[in-house]
């Protein structure tokens, strides 16, 4: 009974030390990776190669996300305010959700689950058939050539995603509010225009969809290289990178805006 | 895939992106309409300013002509001191009043600038002497249910 006990308590410390360690060890990969970019900086075709695939093969996913989820604010948001009479509130309603909340995170979390796990598999795959081991014997590093323009690839493109996820969402509940339903088109613009502020809405968030592409984008790239070289190795690492980076956006999303958006 | 075809696709994704960036500042935030430039500086003391938060806007004859640039509280006259950012384009007379106004029935509230006579012009630092502060409602209904009892027995006393 002791004996099961104490098996038990060994195994819940097993596995905080376990994490511990990982996340320590994912630490020390981020900062490897930011000694490396200088290199890959000089190298930018590479850089220009990561955008490709990480941004613009996600523009279509992103764009029809935004275009729906400005769509649906727009009747939603029009059936609410319609019982207060205030259906002009519309534009402001669509924008400061989509500029301040949806836009990041939404475009994050679609970044995440098209091209982090794409990350995740690429990089799993490259260690699995022992490319990366081949990289070191020819004197290549590994992280300048292969991890760091990811990286920097991913991070350039998901401000970017983002602000085009927000702009479409917008456009969406235009779409919709003004030219579907028929709210008038210059108060929903004048409206809007007065609410959203460029620097506490607008700025803050792009600051928040540059966090959470770092975020995303080192956890994507760490379960890579650290997935086992196996084809399940790599299939659970993919799974985790969605999981783990998911989690992430949702949790950081809270911080940031608990410190931007404290009732000024 | 060839270079320069990468390339081009990457181009017109960072110029979409930028694009998207410059339609929020511009047609969804406030850069394209309020301008930024030269302003000046006046202050104006308050019995009560309701629920006026820094960055309302300050409007004269329902233009806008500045902004709500800090609120206050003045510890020896226990009054609220709002500070207004007005624009250098406009100048308004030394004896302006400004009194906060809400749009609406239940919209934001903003400070209204009514110019007065006077032929000298306000300057950077100078402080607003007639102000009115906001309606209270419950003062409002209150002073209305006063009036009505008032009302009422004046006409039962005849």
């Amino acid at each position: 009974m002791m004996q099961a006990l104490i098996g038990y308590i060994r195994g819940i410390g097993r596995r905080t030390v376990d994490r511990v360690w990982r996340m320590g060890v994912a630490a020390r990969f981020f900062l490897l990776v930011l000694l490396h970019s200088g290199t890959s900086f000089r190298r930018f075709h590479l850089i220009i190669r990561e955008i490709f695939t990480a941004g613009v093969l996600s523009l279509i996913i992103i764009l029809v996300s935004g275009l729906f989820v400005g769509m649906v604010l727009g009747l939603q948001g029009y059936e609410t305010l319609q019982t207060y009479g205030a259906e002009e509130s519309l534009g402001v309603l669509v924008s400061l959700s989509l500029v301040r909340e949806l836009g990041p995170v939404v475009a994050a979390l679609l970044f995440a689950s098209r091209a982090g796990s794409a990350i995740t598999a690429e990089i799993g795959l490259m260690k699995a058939t022992e490319q990366i081991a081949a990289m070191e014997m020819m004197a290549v590093d590994p992280i300048a050539r292969v991890v760091a323009p990811r990286f920097w690839g991913a991070v350039i493109s998901m401000p970017l995603l983002a602000a085009l996820f927000s702009a479409m969402g917008v456009l969406g509940g235009y779409l919709v509010g003004v030219v579907l339903i028929g709210v008038d088109a210059g108060s929903f613009w004048s409206q809007m225009q007065a609410a959203v502020d460029f620097k506490e809405d607008i700025i803050n968030g792009v600051i928040k969809s540059v966090v959470f592409g770092i975020a995303v984008t080192i956890i994507a790239l760490f379960e890579g290289y650290d997935a086992p070289p196996t084809a399940e190795g790599v299939s659970r690492a993919t799974t985790r990178t969605v999981v783990t980076s998911s989690l992430a956006i949702l949790g950081l999303d809270f911080i940031l805006t608990a410190f931007m958006f404290r009732g000024v | 895939m060839q270079r320069a075809t990468l390339d081009l696709w990457v181009g017109l994704f960072v110029v979409a992106g930028i694009v998207a960036v410059l339609f929020l500042a511009l047609k969804v935030g406030n850069l394209g309409g309020y301008d930024n430039g030269a302003t000046y500086v006046v202050k104006a003391s308050f019995d009560n300013i309701g629920g006026l938060k820094p960055r309302a806007p300050v409007k004269s004859a329902g233009v806008v002509v500045g902004r709500v640039a800090d609120i206050g509280f003045d510890p020896k006259s226990y009054e609220a001191l709002v500070t207004l950012s007005l624009s250098a384009r406009y100048s308004f007379p030394q004896d302006s009043s400004a009194a906060i106004m809400t749009s609406g029935l239940l919209g934001e509230q903003y400070i209204a600038l009514e110019a007065g006579g006077d032929e000298k012009m306000l300057a950077n630092g100078d402080v607003l002497k007639i102000t009115q502060g906001a309606v209270v409602l419950e003062n409002l209904i209150g002073q209305f249910l006063y009036n009505k009892n008032d009302s009422q027995t004046e006409q039962a006393a005849p």
